[in-house]
């Protein structure tokens, strides 16, 4: 049978939201069909008359009325327990503030901590609105993601600009700032030489190179590929140029790029020809220098000596294929073995020449530095086919790299009859160890080059031979 | 160069872990894809050479306004409104399309005016739609809580910002429960605004022009509005600490105004009886402010949110005074008496202007007391009004929160951050029953419908592709 029971419990004391609280705790309960626990004000009594409750008429404001309405007058010590209970945790206390949420967007972040740069790799659709944030904070920015349209590069160019900030990329792999790798960077000595690079393993190359040849580098500013285009005229390259000028470290300011659009051509060597640091031009493409003759200039240039570039190892008995299959996770590492094939042995003479860092292979999965399972996938099929004679690879290391690639290729070289040559790019103080990288290939059975440029010429003549 | 202090890594995780292994520090974005289709929209914008400096101007125009209380008096007066004349919460809408709360506000305001003897039978008169006509206050520099029906008989607050001259304008707050605002026409209703019309408003008109005259200068209601957000109070669902100032500064010139004592005792208890009263006053303040932001070409910044209780509409600073809206929502909160979900009708009101200007919801952590409608906690609250530093421009210097260091309110929405982080502005709010005449029946927490901001987006980034063109 419906009971009603309504008390009240002068002096008791808790605000409204919280009775509200309490009241929806306790109609949860079995055998409750309604409850009100509330003050007694003039509008709180008029709410419980309403719902057909007696309030007594003594009731005044300072007294907190319990009213509950029952399906069996039983279940009244149970209610009355569960009103104490829930009066008990509306009090309860959380143990302190929560820990505060990361920022969700590249303005919030500099809001909260306003120093540095943004290194943004988020989809190509969304990279300029995360990298315009930090341009409008005032700040340089690296943009490691592709894809970003050529108008949306140049907006954000043009307003970095204007304010005399750097805006590395888009696309942009690797950047040294002030001795801090960025993206795919390589562990460097701070030294005399500062690099400008619209290539990301193009850059890798020099760093490396330079490294080892005792030569250290202050800062290597990437500018992504299209920056020197006839569209987007070097903005990012004359920025990042002014600051390796201003800085006293550099003795000696490395240009790496693809042969820039002509009238742009002129606009940066003029520019260039304008500081108070020389600037020494390592263009890449047909006719061109290698990257690896591109470091020996700059090393005589610096007055420094031109070291053999280390070979280790050496490779399996030549078999009965025809064809050069170089798969690569370098986009300029990959062009470059192209050309130098090319011109040793035609361009269209059935070689192959794979960048697993293409667009082509990258929708939609991480970059090959980073994701290897795709090129392994491709060496084993290049391994299998009776007309490879030579395999060239590459392997990559610094921050950002997988830490371990060699062993990753290790298993995969091994159970490869063709001869395997292999362009390590790393120094010895990358996080994988260029040494013990190099150990673990030697022993699976490659020959192991630091000069990309060298380790194409190495294949180039064991496909001579297999003629 | 030198080595960067900190970078702000936004994107794969493992470029923030090897700055991390350099000994550099890392500030990670909890980078999430923007709202469905907004891509090209947002990178529009973010080129826009307009957006930044339009943003800073609307936002500074904003934070500029002090607020004060000049005056007390008819809405026919003050807005030339005439007998029929209907203003309303929310975007413009009409009586077909109208919820009951705001049916019953308006059935109740016809017989006010007299239009009809019986609220029962106004509702063939809107049905007819020929002798009256439907308007939103916010097309009238006015505000009005819940189904914000204001009528010529009614008596309006006139706040005015001093460096312009600019006014907005709000009826006098009727309390909770039975009220019209919530849709509520009872007799009850209709004699507490008949008093409100003929005893309050000329004794507050007479109060507010004699401390107006006196040394002491209008009331200072964004100063109030100040103290107040230092009370406890986020002059939305709480206004406590901001009524019992006003009443202060009120009432001795309440007390010498010559009317009589007993009408002046009676307002005062109603005033003090009456927590939200000061709502009144703190939504047309914060008109005036983003009132002050309107029009500023190229900007993304919202300057009202308003529901009609159908629909809840945006404005924003570049798009003039074109509404978009999408379907209200259902509070989630607490609820009266035996009301429950069933009872609640969609969210409405005029009041979400306070989180537009950095109060309310978005104020949530100096008024911890205001989570509990949600079942939620105090870390709850200084959550929430952190989340919304992610979509506001930037915070106000005057409105502070002491738990969070005297951290300035999060103030300024920002469309394209709405839309780039899906946080939605929080609001607290007042539920109506849906039944025309009900009134109140809960309180709770509530967002706006997303797919107004991407609608908004749309538009900002034509009008930012027309520039470009042009």
């Amino acid at each position: 049978m419906t009971t009603n029971h309504v008390e009240l419990r002068p002096g008791a004391y808790a605000d409204s939201v919280t009775l509200l609280q309490v009241s929806r705790a306790v109609q949860g309960l079995d055998g409750v069909l309604a409850a009100q626990v509330a003050m007694a004000t003039a509008l709180n009594v008029e709410v419980l008359t309403e719902m057909g409750f007696a309030v007594p008429t003594e009731a005044g404001a300072n007294d907190m009325v319990v009213a509950l309405r029952l399906d069996d007058a039983g279940a009244l010590d149970v209610a009355l327990a569960g009103v104490d209970a829930a009066l008990r945790d509306a009090n309860r206390r959380d143990d302190g503030p929560a820990e505060v949420a990361p920022p969700r967007t590249t303005a919030s972040a500099f809001r909260r901590v306003p120093a540095g740069l943004a290194l943004v790799s988020v989809p190509g659709a969304n990279a300029l609105v995360e990298a315009m944030d930090a341009v409008e904070a005032g700040h340089d920015v690296m943009v490691f993601s592709d894809n970003v349209p050529l108008d949306q590069e140049i907006a954000l160019k043009r307003a970095a600009a204007e304010r005399g900030l750097l805006v590395m990329g888009p696309d942009c792999g690797t950047a040294v700032v002030g001795g801090l790798g960025l993206g795919f960077a390589n562990t460097v000595s701070p030294g005399p030489v500062g690099i400008v690079a619209a290539s990301g393993t193009g850059c890798q190359q020099l760093l490396t190179l330079l490294d080892h040849a005792g030569v250290g580098v202050s800062s290597a500013l990437g500018v992504g590929g299209r920056d020197l285009s006839a569209e987007v005229r070097g903005l990012s390259t004359r920025e990042a140029l002014r600051r390796l000028d201003e800085d006293a470290a550099v003795e000696l300011i490395v240009l790496v790029s693809k042969p820039p659009a002509d009238d742009v051509a002129a606009e940066i060597r003029e520019y260039a020809g304008s500081l108070g640091t020389p600037v020494e031009l390592v263009l890449l493409g047909p006719g061109e220098p290698d990257l690896t003759a591109g470091t020996e200039a700059v090393l005589r240039r610096l007055g420094r000596v031109v070291p053999d570039w280390p070979v280790s190892g050496s490779t399996a008995e030549r078999g009965g294929g025809r064809f050069l299959r170089g798969l690569f996770v370098g986009g300029t590492l990959a062009g470059e073995a192209k050309l130098i094939a090319a011109e040793a042995l035609g361009a269209d003479a059935g070689h192959t020449f794979v960048d697993f860092g293409d667009d082509a292979y990258t929708t939609g999965r991480a970059h090959p530095m980073i994701d290897p399972s795709l090129r392994l996938d491709h060496l084993a099929r290049a391994a299998a086919d009776p007309e490879t004679a030579v395999i060239l690879l590459d392997v990559v290391l610094g921050h950002g790299a997988e830490p371990d690639p060699a062993a990753l290729l290790a298993p995969a070289i091994a159970a490869i009859s063709q001869p395997v040559v292999v362009a390590v790019v790393g120094t010895d103080a990358d996080p994988q160890g260029l040494a013990r990288q190099i150990i673990t290939l030697v022993d699976a059975g490659a020959e192991v080059h630091l000069s990309n440029a060298q380790a194409t010429r190495r294949a180039i003549e064991l496909i001579g031979d297999a003629r | 160069m030198t080595t960067p202090a900190n970078v702000v890594n936004v994107g794969a995780d493992l470029f923030a872990d090897a700055i991390a292994d350099q000994a550099v520090a890392v500030t990670r974005v909890d980078w999430r894809p923007p709202m469905d289709g907004t891509d090209a929209d947002l990178a529009t914008l973010a080129a826009d050479p307009l957006r930044r400096t339009a943003n800073e101007r609307a936002l500074a125009a904003m934070l500029e306004v002090t607020a004060t209380l000049v005056d007390v008096a008819p809405a026919s007066e003050l807005l030339g409104l005439e007998p029929g004349q209907f203003l309303h919460a929310g975007p413009p809408i009409a009586w077909e399309r109208a919820s009951g709360p705001l049916r019953g506000a308006l059935m109740g305001g016809a017989a006010l005016e007299g239009l009809v003897d019986d609220p029962e039978d106004a509702a063939a008169l809107f049905e007819s739609g020929t002798s009256v006509s439907l308007e939103p206050c916010h097309h009238r520099s006015t505000v009005g809580p819940m189904a914000g029906v204001v009528t010529p008989s009614m008596w309006m607050f006139v706040l005015e910002d001093a460096a312009t001259g600019r006014r907005t304008f709000c009826s006098l707050n009727e309390g909770l429960g039975k009220v019209l605002r919530y849709g509520a026409y009872g007799p009850e209703v209709l004699t507490r605004l008949r008093w409100m019309r003929d005893v309050l408003g000329p004794l507050l008109q007479k109060a507010v022009q004699a401390v107006q005259d006196s040394g002491q200068g209008p009331v200072d209601v964004t100063g109030i509005l100040t103290q107040m957000l230092q009370m406890g109070d986020e002059a939305h669902n709480r206004n406590r600490a901001g009524t019992l100032m006003l009443l202060r500064d009120l009432s001795p010139a309440m007390v010498t105004s010559g009317m009589d004592s007993a009408d002046v005792a009676e307002s005062l208890r109603f005033i003090g009886g009456n927590d939200h009263f000061f709502l009144n006053l703190a939504m047309p303040a914060c008109k005036l402010a983003l009132d002050a932001a309107r029009g500023t070409e190229g900007s993304t910044m919202v300057v009202a949110m308003a529901r009609n209780g159908t629909d809840f509409g945006i404005q924003t600073a570049g798009t003039g005074d074109a509404w978009f809206t999408g379907p209200a929502q259902l509070a989630d909160g607490l609820f009266l008496g035996d009301y429950g979900p069933d009872d609640a009708n969609p969210d409405i009101g005029d009041s979400a202007i306070t989180e537009t200007a950095g109060i309310g919801g978005f104020a949530m952590a100096t008024a911890p007391a205001i989570v509990r409608l949600v079942g939620g906690s105090v870390p709850d609250a200084l959550a929430t009004t952190r989340r919304m530093h992610e979509i506001t421009l930037g915070e106000n210097p005057r409105w502070t929160v002491p738990v969070l260091e005297f951290q300035g309110v999060p103030s300024g929405i920002d469309v394209t951050r709405v839309c780039r982080t899906g946080i939605l502005p929080q609001i607290n709010t007042g539920m109506a029953g849906k039944q025309a005449g009900v009134g109140q029946v809960g309180a709770g927490l509530v967002t706006p419908p997303a797919e107004i901001f991407p609608k908004a987006l749309a538009r900002l980034a034509e009008l930012a592709r027309e520039r470009a063109a042009r």
